[in-house]
């Protein structure tokens, strides 16, 4: 299973980012390989509008199959990535990587 | 008159809810006293100077605008669409196109470098323009629909409209959004004069700062009304001398005032105060604006 996180940072310990359209990295987790990559998207900064469905579509493009993120994603970007076959957590707030990766494992996160 | 436009004065504000719509519906009501005017609310994201005027509506109009919309059989999936898109709002994922009609700013380019047309440009609705007159006072207002995200085409069309059936008054009000950003530039980049309203306490200078770095980026003539005069502290005030911004009337801060706005009723005809005000705010923008001085 492929899990994508919004994150600050690319490693395990660092903290998750609690928006989606403007989370600084996606970072995704390959259970399998037990592989980490990770997309810099601090190319929204410059958008004034439409970050959600721009990282919507990256989303798509690294097509994970589970997405843990803080706040959730907005209405807009809510609608694209329910044309992707994904499951979403949110409420991932104030803390790292790891501790958001445990809660998912644990059935502590809220899906959406 | 030689010019055949009237004098657009916009009052606007860098924070909400220092006075904009009070001052607006006040002066404009003052004006019509004497003359027929323009009022027209350029606030389309909350218009509320409608709540002051009880008038014969005269007319009404949906606003528009343009947007994509996916012809699927045409479509060969090239992605072009989303890759012109700078507003993200045409996404391609796998075999679907997503359009986002709040998202899109109708530039056409999606539509236009279809290879294969699968992108017609259709009309969307996203509010409505009324028309009132009450006596010798013309109030015009876009609302937008709930959802609709845009105000700027819908401020742009507004302007047009009061453009094209007022031409022949003397005066125009505008009441605009408050802020900085794209909607009070579509609001006031062709006032003839710009009164920002504001009121003496650290937000709002702080707002007052912004909204005047704004005007002399759009080269406006302005002046600054101090509204709630008593409160706070004299920082905007020394911020106006030191800016050599003039400031065109100190409207007290008063219990009275505020009973009268909330239910809804003109200050100006309850305390005479007040009108001396407006009139010494009138004749300043007047003179102060190009082509105003008849």
């Amino acid at each position: 299973m492929k899990i994508a996180f919004t994150a600050k940072g690319t490693a395990w310990d660092s903290m998750m980012d609690p928006r989606f359209g403007r989370t600084m990295f996606i970072v995704v987790y390959d259970e399998q390989s037990e592989t980490f990559s990770s997309f810099d998207n601090s190319v929204v900064e410059n958008e004034a509008h439409g970050a959600g469905t721009a990282t919507a579509q990256k989303i798509f493009e690294l097509s994970p199959d589970v997405l843990i993120t803080g706040n959730g994603p907005g209405s807009h970007a809510a609608q694209a990535l329910k044309q992707i076959n994904i499951r979403i957590f949110t409420e991932a707030h104030n803390m790292t990587i790891k501790q958001a990766f445990e809660k998912f494992k644990n059935g502590e996160l809220k899906e959406i | 008159m030689t010019n055949h436009s009237p004098v657009r004065i916009a009052i606007a504000s860098g924070k909400g809810g220092t006075g904009k719509t009070t001052l607006a519906t006040n002066l404009a009501a003052y004006i019509a006293e004497q003359e027929e005017v323009v009022l027209v609310d350029l606030d389309v994201e909350e218009p509320n100077s409608g709540l002051f005027f009880k008038g014969e509506l005269i007319y009404e109009e949906p606003n528009f605008k343009m947007i994509p919309q996916w012809d699927e059989p045409k479509c060969t999936f090239c992605g072009l669409c989303q890759k012109v898109c700078n507003f993200h709002a045409v996404l391609q994922l796998g075999p679907t196109i997503l359009v986002f009609p709040e998202l899109c700013h109708s530039c056409y380019t999606c539509s236009e470098l279809c290879p294969t047309e699968a992108l017609p440009m259709i009309s969307k609705r996203t509010g409505k323009l009324s028309n009132f007159r009450i006596n010798n006072l013309h109030f015009v207002e876009s609302r937008l629909d709930v959802g609709e995200e845009q105000a700027v085409p819908t401020i742009s069309k507004t302007k047009q409209y009061s453009n094209e059936n007022y031409a022949h008054l003397r005066i125009e009000i505008d009441d605009c959004p408050p802020g900085t950003s794209c909607p009070v530039i579509e609001a006031t980049k062709n006032a003839d004069f710009v009164i920002l309203i504001t009121e003496p306490t650290p937000f709002g200078l702080h707002d007052l700062t912004l909204a005047v770095e704004t005007m002399r980026a759009l080269k406006r003539p302005m002046g600054v009304v101090v509204n709630r005069y008593g409160i706070g502290n004299d920082d905007v005030i020394r911020y106006c001398q030191k800016e050599n911004i003039p400031i065109l009337a100190k409207i007290p801060n008063s219990r009275k005032i505020a009973e009268l706005y909330s239910s809804g009723k003109l200050i100006y005809q309850e305390i005479p105060e007040v009108k001396e005000l407006l009139s010494t705010i009138l004749d300043y923008c007047l003179k102060a604006s190009k082509g105003g001085i008849a």
